[in-house]
Protein backbone atom coordinates (compact mmCIF):
# COMPACT_ATOMS: atom_id res chain seq x y z
CA UNK A 1 0.00 0.00 0.00
CA UNK A 2 2.94 2.23 1.28
CA UNK A 3 5.20 1.89 -1.07
CA UNK A 4 6.92 4.68 -3.17
CA UNK A 5 3.18 7.15 -2.42
CA UNK A 6 3.68 9.99 -0.26
CA UNK A 7 1.77 9.08 3.17
CA UNK A 8 0.98 11.02 6.35
CA UNK A 9 2.79 10.25 9.30
CA UNK A 10 2.55 13.16 11.61
CA UNK A 11 0.53 16.43 12.41
CA UNK A 12 2.70 19.06 11.03
CA UNK A 13 3.77 20.57 13.97
CA UNK A 14 4.46 17.50 15.45
CA UNK A 15 7.79 17.31 15.46
CA UNK A 16 9.75 20.60 16.31
CA UNK A 17 12.97 22.52 15.44
CA UNK A 18 15.60 20.17 16.67
CA UNK A 19 13.70 17.61 17.92
CA UNK A 20 12.98 13.82 16.18
CA UNK A 21 10.02 11.73 15.81
CA UNK A 22 10.20 8.13 14.82
CA UNK A 23 7.18 6.32 13.01
CA UNK A 24 6.00 3.65 11.00
CA UNK A 25 5.23 3.27 7.16
CA UNK A 26 4.40 -0.23 6.04
CA UNK A 27 7.07 -2.28 7.25
CA UNK A 28 9.50 0.51 7.32
CA UNK A 29 10.86 2.52 10.54
CA UNK A 30 11.33 5.78 9.83
CA UNK A 31 12.60 8.60 11.54
CA UNK A 32 11.73 12.24 11.26
CA UNK A 33 14.23 15.03 12.06
CA UNK A 34 13.31 18.82 12.25
CA UNK A 35 16.72 20.52 11.11
CA UNK A 36 16.65 24.41 11.50
CA UNK A 37 13.15 24.37 10.48
CA UNK A 38 13.61 22.24 7.52
CA UNK A 39 12.61 17.92 7.23
CA UNK A 40 14.31 15.00 6.78
CA UNK A 41 13.71 11.61 6.70
CA UNK A 42 16.00 8.26 6.92
CA UNK A 43 15.20 4.68 8.30
CA UNK A 44 15.05 4.61 11.89
CA UNK A 45 16.78 1.41 12.67
CA UNK A 46 20.58 2.26 12.98
CA UNK A 47 22.82 -0.18 10.66
CA UNK A 48 24.99 -1.28 13.31
CA UNK A 49 23.31 -3.58 15.76
CA UNK A 50 19.52 -2.93 16.82
CA UNK A 51 18.90 0.61 17.97
CA UNK A 52 16.33 3.16 16.71
CA UNK A 53 18.04 6.41 16.13
CA UNK A 54 14.96 8.25 17.29
CA UNK A 55 16.04 7.21 20.60
CA UNK A 56 19.27 9.00 20.60
CA UNK A 57 20.35 12.66 19.96
CA UNK A 58 20.74 15.12 17.59
CA UNK A 59 23.93 16.77 17.61
CA UNK A 60 24.39 19.30 15.02
CA UNK A 61 23.55 18.17 11.18
CA UNK A 62 23.99 14.44 13.05
CA UNK A 63 22.25 12.18 14.63
CA UNK A 64 24.17 9.43 17.48
CA UNK A 65 22.63 6.15 17.79
CA UNK A 66 21.86 5.27 21.73
CA UNK A 67 23.52 2.05 22.02
CA UNK A 68 26.95 2.79 20.62
CA UNK A 69 27.41 6.25 19.36
CA UNK A 70 27.54 5.32 15.72
CA UNK A 71 26.49 8.06 13.77
CA UNK A 72 23.97 9.28 10.86
CA UNK A 73 24.10 12.57 8.85
CA UNK A 74 20.13 13.47 8.85
CA UNK A 75 20.27 15.13 5.45
CA UNK A 76 21.79 12.13 3.35
CA UNK A 77 21.74 9.20 5.54
CA UNK A 78 25.49 8.91 5.48
CA UNK A 79 27.12 6.70 7.80
CA UNK A 80 29.83 8.48 9.76
CA UNK A 81 32.51 5.93 10.72
CA UNK A 82 33.14 3.33 13.01
CA UNK A 83 31.19 1.03 13.95
CA UNK A 84 28.62 1.99 11.44
CA UNK A 85 28.89 -0.43 8.46
CA UNK A 86 26.62 1.09 6.14
CA UNK A 87 24.34 3.92 5.31
CA UNK A 88 20.89 4.34 6.14
CA UNK A 89 18.28 5.13 3.52
CA UNK A 90 17.08 8.79 3.28
CA UNK A 91 13.76 9.42 2.73
CA UNK A 92 12.00 12.35 0.85
CA UNK A 93 9.49 14.40 3.32
CA UNK A 94 7.28 17.26 2.83
CA UNK A 95 4.20 18.84 4.39
CA UNK A 96 0.94 18.64 2.95
CA UNK A 97 -1.89 20.74 4.36
CA UNK A 98 -1.34 19.92 7.98
CA UNK A 99 0.66 16.46 7.33
CA UNK A 100 3.92 15.72 7.10
CA UNK A 101 4.12 13.44 4.40
CA UNK A 102 7.33 10.96 3.26
CA UNK A 103 7.46 8.34 0.51
CA UNK A 104 9.45 5.25 1.33
CA UNK A 105 10.71 2.53 -0.78
CA UNK B 1 55.16 7.51 6.00
CA UNK B 2 54.31 5.70 2.66
CA UNK B 3 56.99 3.13 1.84
CA UNK B 4 56.81 1.56 5.34
CA UNK B 5 55.52 -1.67 7.05
CA UNK B 6 53.56 -1.94 9.46
CA UNK B 7 52.25 -5.40 11.09
CA UNK B 8 49.30 -5.51 13.64
CA UNK B 9 49.90 -8.55 15.84
CA UNK B 10 46.07 -9.81 17.43
CA UNK B 11 43.40 -9.45 14.69
CA UNK B 12 40.34 -8.76 16.92
CA UNK B 13 38.32 -6.00 17.63
CA UNK B 14 40.97 -3.29 18.30
CA UNK B 15 43.39 -4.88 15.14
CA UNK B 16 40.49 -4.72 12.93
CA UNK B 17 39.74 -0.80 13.36
CA UNK B 18 43.21 -0.37 13.27
CA UNK B 19 43.84 -1.01 10.23
CA UNK B 20 40.99 0.24 9.09
CA UNK B 21 41.86 3.50 10.21
CA UNK B 22 45.14 3.52 8.87
CA UNK B 23 43.63 3.43 5.46
CA UNK B 24 41.09 6.00 6.17
CA UNK B 25 43.80 8.22 7.92
CA UNK B 26 45.72 8.01 4.07
CA UNK B 27 48.69 5.06 4.85
CA UNK B 28 49.51 3.52 1.99
CA UNK B 29 52.37 1.49 2.78
CA UNK B 30 51.74 -2.37 3.38
CA UNK B 31 49.51 -3.27 6.41
CA UNK B 32 49.63 -7.41 7.73
CA UNK B 33 47.15 -7.98 9.96
CA UNK B 34 47.98 -11.18 12.04
CA UNK B 35 45.69 -13.49 13.83
CA UNK B 36 45.71 -16.75 15.78
CA UNK B 37 41.95 -17.36 15.35
CA UNK B 38 40.58 -18.71 12.07
CA UNK B 39 37.65 -15.72 11.99
CA UNK B 40 38.53 -11.93 10.30
CA UNK B 41 38.16 -9.65 13.14
CA UNK B 42 34.90 -9.51 14.86
CA UNK B 43 32.86 -8.10 17.44
CA UNK B 44 32.32 -10.01 20.88
CA UNK B 45 29.58 -8.68 22.70
CA UNK B 46 27.14 -10.09 20.51
CA UNK B 47 29.22 -13.22 21.72
CA UNK B 48 26.98 -13.87 25.18
CA UNK B 49 24.07 -12.46 23.75
CA UNK B 50 22.69 -12.61 20.27
CA UNK B 51 24.74 -15.79 19.38
CA UNK B 52 25.00 -17.75 22.06
CA UNK B 53 21.48 -17.36 22.17
CA UNK B 54 21.45 -18.73 18.66
CA UNK B 55 19.79 -15.12 17.15
CA UNK B 56 22.28 -14.39 14.06
CA UNK B 57 24.94 -16.69 12.38
CA UNK B 58 28.37 -15.68 13.79
CA UNK B 59 29.65 -14.11 10.27
CA UNK B 60 27.14 -11.40 11.50
CA UNK B 61 29.81 -10.19 14.28
CA UNK B 62 32.18 -9.59 11.79
CA UNK B 63 33.76 -5.78 11.26
CA UNK B 64 33.86 -6.50 7.40
CA UNK B 65 33.40 -8.20 4.69
CA UNK B 66 36.16 -10.67 4.00
CA UNK B 67 36.53 -9.22 0.70
CA UNK B 68 36.67 -5.62 2.27
CA UNK B 69 40.67 -6.26 3.72
CA UNK B 70 41.84 -6.99 -0.13
CA UNK B 71 40.16 -4.09 -1.55
CA UNK B 72 41.95 -2.57 0.94
CA UNK B 73 45.23 -3.44 0.59
CA UNK B 74 45.64 -5.41 4.16
CA UNK B 75 47.65 -8.36 4.12
CA UNK B 76 45.41 -10.78 6.57
CA UNK B 77 47.37 -13.83 8.09
CA UNK B 78 45.16 -15.95 10.04
CA UNK B 79 45.03 -18.93 11.87
CA UNK B 80 48.64 -19.04 13.10
CA UNK B 81 49.84 -17.30 16.37
CA UNK B 82 52.91 -14.47 16.55
CA UNK B 83 55.10 -16.36 18.92
CA UNK B 84 58.10 -14.31 19.24
CA UNK B 85 59.18 -10.36 18.47
CA UNK B 86 62.79 -9.91 18.03
CA UNK B 87 63.32 -6.08 18.63
CA UNK B 88 66.77 -5.85 17.72
CA UNK B 89 65.94 -6.96 13.97
CA UNK B 90 62.37 -5.66 14.05
CA UNK B 91 60.73 -9.20 12.79
CA UNK B 92 58.43 -11.20 14.23
CA UNK B 93 58.40 -14.87 14.23
CA UNK B 94 54.92 -17.72 13.85
CA UNK B 95 54.40 -20.70 15.15
CA UNK B 96 54.95 -22.21 11.83
CA UNK B 97 58.56 -20.88 11.84
CA UNK B 98 57.86 -18.22 9.23
CA UNK B 99 59.03 -14.35 9.71
CA UNK B 100 58.23 -11.40 8.73
CA UNK B 101 59.85 -8.07 8.85
CA UNK B 102 58.50 -4.43 10.42
CA UNK B 103 59.34 -1.16 10.49
CA UNK B 104 56.32 -0.32 13.17
CA UNK B 105 54.30 -3.12 15.23
CA UNK B 106 50.87 -2.59 16.43
CA UNK B 107 50.52 -5.35 19.45
CA UNK B 108 46.29 -5.62 19.97
CA UNK B 109 46.71 -9.23 21.46
CA UNK B 110 43.58 -8.22 23.84
CA UNK B 111 42.61 -10.53 26.32
CA UNK B 112 41.80 -14.14 27.28
CA UNK B 113 39.74 -15.72 30.06
CA UNK B 114 40.96 -16.23 33.49
CA UNK B 115 40.56 -19.75 34.09
CA UNK B 116 39.51 -21.00 37.24
CA UNK B 117 42.43 -22.05 39.51
CA UNK B 118 40.96 -25.14 40.92
CA UNK B 119 40.72 -29.09 40.44
CA UNK B 120 38.08 -29.80 37.52
CA UNK B 121 38.43 -26.30 36.28
CA UNK B 122 39.43 -27.45 32.73
CA UNK B 123 37.25 -30.60 32.39
CA UNK B 124 34.76 -31.47 28.83
CA UNK B 125 31.93 -29.97 31.01
CA UNK B 126 33.33 -26.98 31.75
CA UNK B 127 33.55 -23.93 29.67
CA UNK B 128 34.85 -20.70 29.20
CA UNK B 129 33.76 -17.97 26.66
CA UNK B 130 35.72 -15.56 24.58
CA UNK B 131 35.34 -16.14 20.97
CA UNK B 132 33.51 -17.59 18.35
CA UNK B 133 34.32 -21.70 19.01
CA UNK B 134 33.77 -20.99 22.47
CA UNK B 135 30.18 -19.98 21.81
CA UNK B 136 29.54 -22.26 19.63
CA UNK B 137 30.64 -24.86 21.59
CA UNK B 138 28.38 -23.90 24.53
CA UNK B 139 25.38 -22.91 22.43
CA UNK B 140 25.53 -26.81 21.63
CA UNK B 141 24.78 -27.49 25.24
CA UNK B 142 22.11 -25.06 26.07
CA UNK B 143 19.17 -27.29 25.61
CA UNK B 144 15.44 -26.74 27.46
CA UNK B 145 15.99 -27.72 31.08
CA UNK B 146 19.74 -27.98 30.92
CA UNK B 147 21.26 -27.74 34.36
CA UNK B 148 24.09 -25.15 34.04
CA UNK B 149 26.21 -23.45 36.89
CA UNK B 150 27.52 -20.37 36.51
CA UNK B 151 31.14 -19.38 38.59
CA UNK B 152 31.15 -15.50 38.70
CA UNK B 153 28.87 -13.34 38.59
CA UNK B 154 30.47 -10.39 36.34
CA UNK B 155 29.73 -9.08 33.01
CA UNK B 156 30.22 -12.28 31.17
CA UNK B 157 28.60 -14.67 34.23
CA UNK B 158 25.86 -12.76 33.55
CA UNK B 159 25.29 -12.21 30.56
CA UNK B 160 25.82 -15.97 30.02
CA UNK B 161 22.98 -16.60 32.70
CA UNK B 162 20.42 -14.41 30.81
CA UNK B 163 21.01 -16.09 27.60
CA UNK B 164 20.62 -19.22 28.69
CA UNK B 165 17.58 -18.24 30.71
CA UNK B 166 16.03 -17.60 27.53
CA UNK B 167 16.73 -20.70 26.08
CA UNK B 168 14.97 -22.84 29.02
CA UNK B 169 17.79 -23.62 30.31
CA UNK B 170 17.67 -23.79 34.87
CA UNK B 171 20.83 -21.59 36.22
CA UNK B 172 22.25 -21.10 39.08
CA UNK B 173 25.17 -18.40 39.41
CA UNK B 174 27.99 -18.74 42.07
CA UNK B 175 29.11 -15.62 43.25
CA UNK B 176 32.07 -15.15 46.19
CA UNK B 177 31.20 -11.59 46.36
CA UNK B 178 28.12 -10.35 48.17
CA UNK B 179 26.67 -9.08 45.16
CA UNK B 180 26.70 -8.77 41.59
CA UNK B 181 29.25 -7.11 39.32
CA UNK B 182 31.34 -5.99 43.14
CA UNK B 183 34.48 -5.55 40.66
CA UNK B 184 33.22 -2.88 38.40
CA UNK B 185 29.51 -1.48 39.21
CA UNK B 186 28.22 0.32 42.68
CA UNK B 187 26.30 -1.73 45.17
CA UNK B 188 23.47 -0.39 43.96
CA UNK B 189 23.35 -1.26 40.88
CA UNK B 190 24.64 -4.99 41.83
CA UNK B 191 21.83 -5.67 43.74
CA UNK B 192 19.31 -4.09 41.18
CA UNK B 193 21.23 -7.03 38.51
CA UNK B 194 20.64 -9.11 41.57
CA UNK B 195 16.96 -8.53 41.90
CA UNK B 196 16.59 -8.61 37.99
CA UNK B 197 18.25 -12.01 37.43
CA UNK B 198 15.88 -13.85 40.59
CA UNK B 199 12.92 -12.24 38.82
CA UNK B 200 13.93 -14.26 35.84
CA UNK B 201 14.28 -17.47 37.91
CA UNK B 202 17.98 -17.64 38.13
CA UNK B 203 18.88 -19.21 41.26
CA UNK B 204 21.63 -16.76 42.36
CA UNK B 205 24.45 -17.54 45.07
CA UNK B 206 26.15 -14.76 46.23
CA UNK B 207 29.25 -14.97 49.07
CA UNK B 208 29.71 -18.66 47.86
CA UNK B 209 33.05 -20.14 47.43
CA UNK B 210 33.62 -22.83 45.31
CA UNK B 211 36.33 -25.24 46.24
CA UNK B 212 36.76 -27.71 43.24
CA UNK B 213 34.51 -29.35 40.25
CA UNK B 214 34.33 -33.16 40.47
CA UNK B 215 33.34 -34.72 36.95
CA UNK B 216 31.06 -38.06 37.66
CA UNK B 217 31.34 -38.40 34.17
CA UNK B 218 27.76 -37.95 33.86
CA UNK B 219 26.86 -34.60 35.36
CA UNK B 220 29.11 -32.11 37.64
CA UNK B 221 29.54 -32.05 41.31
CA UNK B 222 30.53 -27.89 42.19
CA UNK B 223 31.85 -28.18 45.58
CA UNK B 224 31.60 -25.44 48.14
CA UNK B 225 32.85 -24.19 51.09
CA UNK B 226 30.47 -25.03 53.96
CA UNK B 227 27.92 -26.34 51.97
CA UNK B 228 26.25 -28.89 49.94
CA UNK B 229 27.37 -29.65 46.07
CA UNK B 230 25.82 -28.16 43.49
CA UNK B 231 24.61 -30.20 41.05
CA UNK B 232 24.61 -29.93 37.22
CA UNK B 233 24.99 -30.95 33.70
CA UNK B 234 27.70 -27.97 32.68
CA UNK B 235 29.56 -25.29 34.07
CA UNK B 236 30.45 -22.15 32.64
CA UNK B 237 33.29 -19.45 33.85
CA UNK B 238 33.36 -15.91 33.80
CA UNK B 239 35.92 -14.91 36.48
CA UNK B 240 37.66 -12.25 34.61
CA UNK B 241 39.54 -11.68 31.61
CA UNK B 242 43.71 -11.54 31.63
CA UNK B 243 45.77 -9.64 29.52
CA UNK B 244 47.71 -11.70 26.59
CA UNK B 245 50.88 -9.46 27.02
CA UNK B 246 53.28 -12.78 27.23
CA UNK B 247 54.84 -12.01 23.36
CA UNK B 248 55.67 -8.31 24.48
CA UNK B 249 56.54 -9.23 27.92
CA UNK B 250 59.07 -11.41 26.39
CA UNK B 251 60.49 -8.94 23.79
CA UNK B 252 61.29 -6.90 26.95
CA UNK B 253 58.32 -4.14 26.53
CA UNK B 254 57.31 -2.65 29.61
CA UNK B 255 53.88 -4.40 31.14
CA UNK B 256 52.38 -3.88 33.86
CA UNK B 257 49.13 -5.87 34.26
CA UNK B 258 48.76 -4.99 30.29
CA UNK B 259 50.95 -3.50 27.77
CA UNK B 260 52.24 0.18 29.29
CA UNK B 261 51.22 2.70 26.63
CA UNK B 262 50.99 6.52 26.95
CA UNK B 263 47.80 8.76 25.73
CA UNK B 264 49.35 7.80 22.40
CA UNK B 265 49.72 4.48 22.29
CA UNK B 266 53.29 4.44 22.71
CA UNK B 267 55.14 1.34 23.81
CA UNK B 268 58.66 2.00 25.79
CA UNK B 269 59.86 1.23 22.19
CA UNK B 270 59.27 3.64 19.66
CA UNK B 271 58.71 1.44 16.84
CA UNK B 272 56.17 -0.51 18.95
CA UNK B 273 52.68 0.78 19.46
CA UNK B 274 49.77 -0.96 21.59
CA UNK B 275 45.71 -0.55 21.69
CA UNK B 276 42.40 -2.40 23.14
CA UNK B 277 42.31 -4.99 26.03
CA UNK B 278 45.69 -5.65 26.21
CA UNK B 279 46.81 -2.12 27.17
CA UNK B 280 47.20 0.23 30.39
CA UNK B 281 47.26 3.23 29.02
CA UNK B 282 47.34 6.62 30.53
CA UNK B 283 43.87 8.47 30.27
CA UNK B 284 44.53 12.15 29.94
CA UNK B 285 40.65 12.52 31.65
CA UNK B 286 41.61 10.34 34.54
CA UNK B 287 44.98 11.36 35.11
CA UNK B 288 46.04 7.64 35.50
CA UNK B 289 46.98 4.44 33.83
CA UNK B 290 43.52 2.11 33.30
CA UNK B 291 43.16 -1.17 31.71
CA UNK B 292 39.74 -1.47 30.54
CA UNK B 293 38.07 -4.52 29.00
CA UNK B 294 35.77 -2.65 26.63
CA UNK B 295 34.17 -2.53 22.74
CA UNK B 296 34.65 0.98 23.01
CA UNK B 297 37.94 1.25 24.23
CA UNK B 298 38.62 -1.70 21.83
CA UNK B 299 37.66 0.58 18.44
CA UNK B 300 38.32 3.99 19.35
CA UNK B 301 42.10 3.61 21.07
CA UNK B 302 42.97 1.44 18.32
CA UNK B 303 41.54 4.05 15.85
CA UNK B 304 43.19 7.05 17.91
CA UNK B 305 46.70 5.15 18.03
CA UNK B 306 46.57 4.09 14.15
CA UNK B 307 45.82 7.92 12.98
CA UNK B 308 49.19 8.05 15.78
CA UNK B 309 51.02 5.81 13.76
CA UNK B 310 50.60 7.54 10.42
CA UNK B 311 51.37 10.36 11.05
CA UNK B 312 49.18 11.80 13.55
CA UNK B 313 49.10 13.56 17.01
CA UNK B 314 45.99 13.62 18.70
CA UNK B 315 46.17 11.52 21.88
CA UNK B 316 43.06 8.87 22.82
CA UNK B 317 41.47 11.03 25.51
CA UNK B 318 37.51 9.42 26.31
CA UNK B 319 35.84 9.34 29.80
CA UNK B 320 35.44 5.19 29.37
CA UNK B 321 32.34 3.79 28.37
CA UNK B 322 30.77 0.47 28.72
CA UNK B 323 27.36 -1.54 27.71
CA UNK B 324 25.76 -4.59 28.83
CA UNK B 325 22.36 -6.34 27.52
CA UNK B 326 20.44 -8.49 30.04
CA UNK B 327 17.34 -9.80 28.95
CA UNK B 328 15.44 -6.72 27.96
CA UNK B 329 17.28 -4.58 30.23
CA UNK B 330 20.34 -2.25 28.68
CA UNK B 331 22.74 -0.98 31.30
CA UNK B 332 25.57 1.87 29.94
CA UNK B 333 28.31 2.88 32.27
CA UNK B 334 30.08 5.59 31.78
CA UNK B 335 33.43 6.32 33.96
CA UNK B 336 36.34 4.43 36.18
CA UNK B 337 35.73 5.77 39.34
CA UNK B 338 38.46 4.16 41.87
CA UNK B 339 35.99 5.54 44.46
CA UNK B 340 33.06 7.94 45.40
CA UNK B 341 31.23 9.46 48.23
CA UNK B 342 28.17 9.87 47.39
CA UNK B 343 25.43 8.64 44.87
CA UNK B 344 22.42 10.25 43.36
CA UNK B 345 19.54 8.73 42.00
CA UNK B 346 17.73 10.18 38.81
CA UNK B 347 14.47 7.90 39.16
CA UNK B 348 13.38 4.82 40.92
CA UNK B 349 14.89 1.34 40.44
CA UNK B 350 11.29 0.46 40.32
CA UNK B 351 10.85 2.94 37.42
CA UNK B 352 11.14 1.35 33.99
CA UNK B 353 14.53 3.48 33.04
CA UNK B 354 16.41 4.97 35.81
CA UNK B 355 20.15 6.39 36.14
CA UNK B 356 22.65 6.25 39.28
CA UNK B 357 25.49 8.64 39.48
CA UNK B 358 28.62 8.68 41.57
CA UNK B 359 30.38 11.75 42.93
CA UNK B 360 33.36 12.05 44.73
CA UNK B 361 33.91 15.88 45.85
CA UNK B 362 30.69 16.82 44.41
CA UNK B 363 31.81 15.90 40.48
CA UNK B 364 30.00 13.05 39.03
CA UNK B 365 33.05 10.27 38.64
CA UNK B 366 30.34 7.51 37.34
CA UNK B 367 26.96 7.14 35.30
CA UNK B 368 24.93 3.96 34.70
CA UNK B 369 21.93 4.14 32.68
CA UNK B 370 19.41 1.13 33.15
CA UNK B 371 17.03 1.38 29.94
CA UNK B 372 18.05 4.93 29.88
CA UNK B 373 20.40 5.72 27.68
CA UNK B 374 19.01 8.99 26.71
CA UNK B 375 20.70 10.42 30.26
CA UNK B 376 24.03 8.58 28.78
CA UNK B 377 25.75 11.17 26.73
CA UNK B 378 24.96 14.45 28.85
CA UNK B 379 26.34 11.73 31.99
CA UNK B 380 29.41 11.09 29.83
CA UNK B 381 29.88 15.30 29.69
CA UNK B 382 29.39 15.60 33.11
CA UNK B 383 32.05 13.43 33.86
CA UNK B 384 34.54 15.12 31.47
CA UNK B 385 33.59 18.50 32.45
CA UNK B 386 34.61 17.53 36.02
CA UNK B 387 32.36 20.72 37.21
CA UNK B 388 30.20 20.54 41.02
CA UNK B 389 26.91 19.88 40.40
CA UNK B 390 24.16 20.51 42.32
CA UNK B 391 22.89 17.25 43.63
CA UNK B 392 19.50 18.01 44.28
CA UNK B 393 19.39 19.21 40.29
CA UNK B 394 20.88 16.08 39.27
CA UNK B 395 18.63 14.08 40.71
CA UNK B 396 15.30 16.02 39.96
CA UNK B 397 13.81 14.98 36.43
CA UNK B 398 12.60 18.03 35.84
CA UNK B 399 16.27 19.75 35.00
CA UNK B 400 17.51 18.97 31.68
CA UNK B 401 21.06 17.16 31.91
CA UNK B 402 22.14 19.48 29.45
CA UNK B 403 21.42 22.58 31.21
CA UNK B 404 24.19 21.02 33.96
CA UNK B 405 26.44 20.44 31.60
CA UNK B 406 26.74 23.80 30.15
C1 LIG C 1 31.71 -12.55 25.50
C2 LIG C 1 32.10 -11.12 25.55
C3 LIG C 1 31.11 -10.13 25.62
C4 LIG C 1 31.46 -8.79 25.68
N1 LIG C 1 30.48 -7.85 25.75
C5 LIG C 1 30.80 -6.54 25.83
C6 LIG C 1 29.78 -5.56 25.92
O1 LIG C 1 28.60 -5.85 25.96
N2 LIG C 1 30.16 -4.26 25.98
C7 LIG C 1 31.47 -3.87 25.95
O2 LIG C 1 31.76 -2.67 26.01
N3 LIG C 1 32.46 -4.80 25.85
C8 LIG C 1 32.15 -6.11 25.80
N4 LIG C 1 33.15 -7.06 25.70
C9 LIG C 1 34.56 -6.61 25.66
C10 LIG C 1 35.08 -6.37 24.25
O3 LIG C 1 34.63 -7.34 23.38
C11 LIG C 1 36.60 -6.36 24.29
O4 LIG C 1 36.96 -5.24 25.04
C12 LIG C 1 37.23 -6.31 22.91
O5 LIG C 1 36.99 -7.47 22.20
C13 LIG C 1 38.73 -6.08 23.02
O6 LIG C 1 39.28 -6.03 21.76
P1 LIG C 1 40.83 -6.37 21.51
O7 LIG C 1 41.02 -6.30 20.05
O8 LIG C 1 41.65 -5.57 22.42
O9 LIG C 1 40.99 -7.88 21.97
P2 LIG C 1 40.36 -9.17 21.32
O10 LIG C 1 39.05 -8.85 20.69
O11 LIG C 1 40.40 -10.19 22.37
O12 LIG C 1 41.35 -9.55 20.15
C14 LIG C 1 42.65 -10.01 20.36
C15 LIG C 1 43.01 -10.98 19.27
O13 LIG C 1 44.42 -11.18 19.28
C16 LIG C 1 44.68 -12.53 19.02
N5 LIG C 1 46.03 -12.85 19.53
C17 LIG C 1 46.45 -12.83 20.82
N6 LIG C 1 47.75 -13.16 20.89
C18 LIG C 1 48.16 -13.40 19.63
C19 LIG C 1 49.40 -13.78 19.05
N7 LIG C 1 50.50 -13.99 19.80
N8 LIG C 1 49.46 -13.95 17.71
C20 LIG C 1 48.37 -13.73 16.94
N9 LIG C 1 47.18 -13.37 17.43
C21 LIG C 1 47.07 -13.19 18.76
C22 LIG C 1 43.57 -13.25 19.74
O14 LIG C 1 43.41 -14.56 19.22
C23 LIG C 1 42.38 -12.35 19.46
O15 LIG C 1 41.72 -12.71 18.28
C24 LIG C 1 32.83 -8.41 25.65
C25 LIG C 1 33.81 -9.41 25.59
C26 LIG C 1 33.47 -10.74 25.54
C27 LIG C 1 34.54 -11.79 25.49
S1 LIG D 1 23.32 -0.13 17.20
FE1 LIG D 1 23.73 1.87 16.54
S2 LIG D 1 25.83 2.12 16.93
FE2 LIG D 1 25.47 0.09 17.51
Amino acid sequence: MSENEWVSVADKGSVPEGEMKGVTVGSTEVAIYNLKGELYATDNLCTHAYAFLTDGWMDGEEVECPLHAGRFEIKTGKGMGAPIPCDVKSFPVRIEGDKIQVKVG
Amino acid sequence: MSDQNIVIIGAGHAGGRAADALRTAGYTGAVTLCGEERHPPYERPPLSKELLFGAIPHEKTYLFPEAYYAEKNIALKLGVAVTAIDRQAQRVTFADGSTLPYDALMLTTGARARRLPLPGGDGPRVFYLRDIDDTLALREKLGEGTRLAIIGAGFIGLEIAATARKRGVSVTVIELAALPLARVAAPEIGEYMAQLHRGKGVDLRTGVKVTAIEDTGSELRIMVEGGEPIVADYAAIGIGAQPNVELAQQAGIECKDGIVVDQFGHTNDPKIFAAGDVTRHLNPLLDRHVRLEAWQNAQNQAIAVAKVMAGGDQPFSEVPWFWTDQYETNMQMAGAPDRWDRVVWRGEPTDPGFTLFQLLDGRVVAAVTINNARDMRFGRMLIQSGKIVDPAALGDKNTKLQDLVR
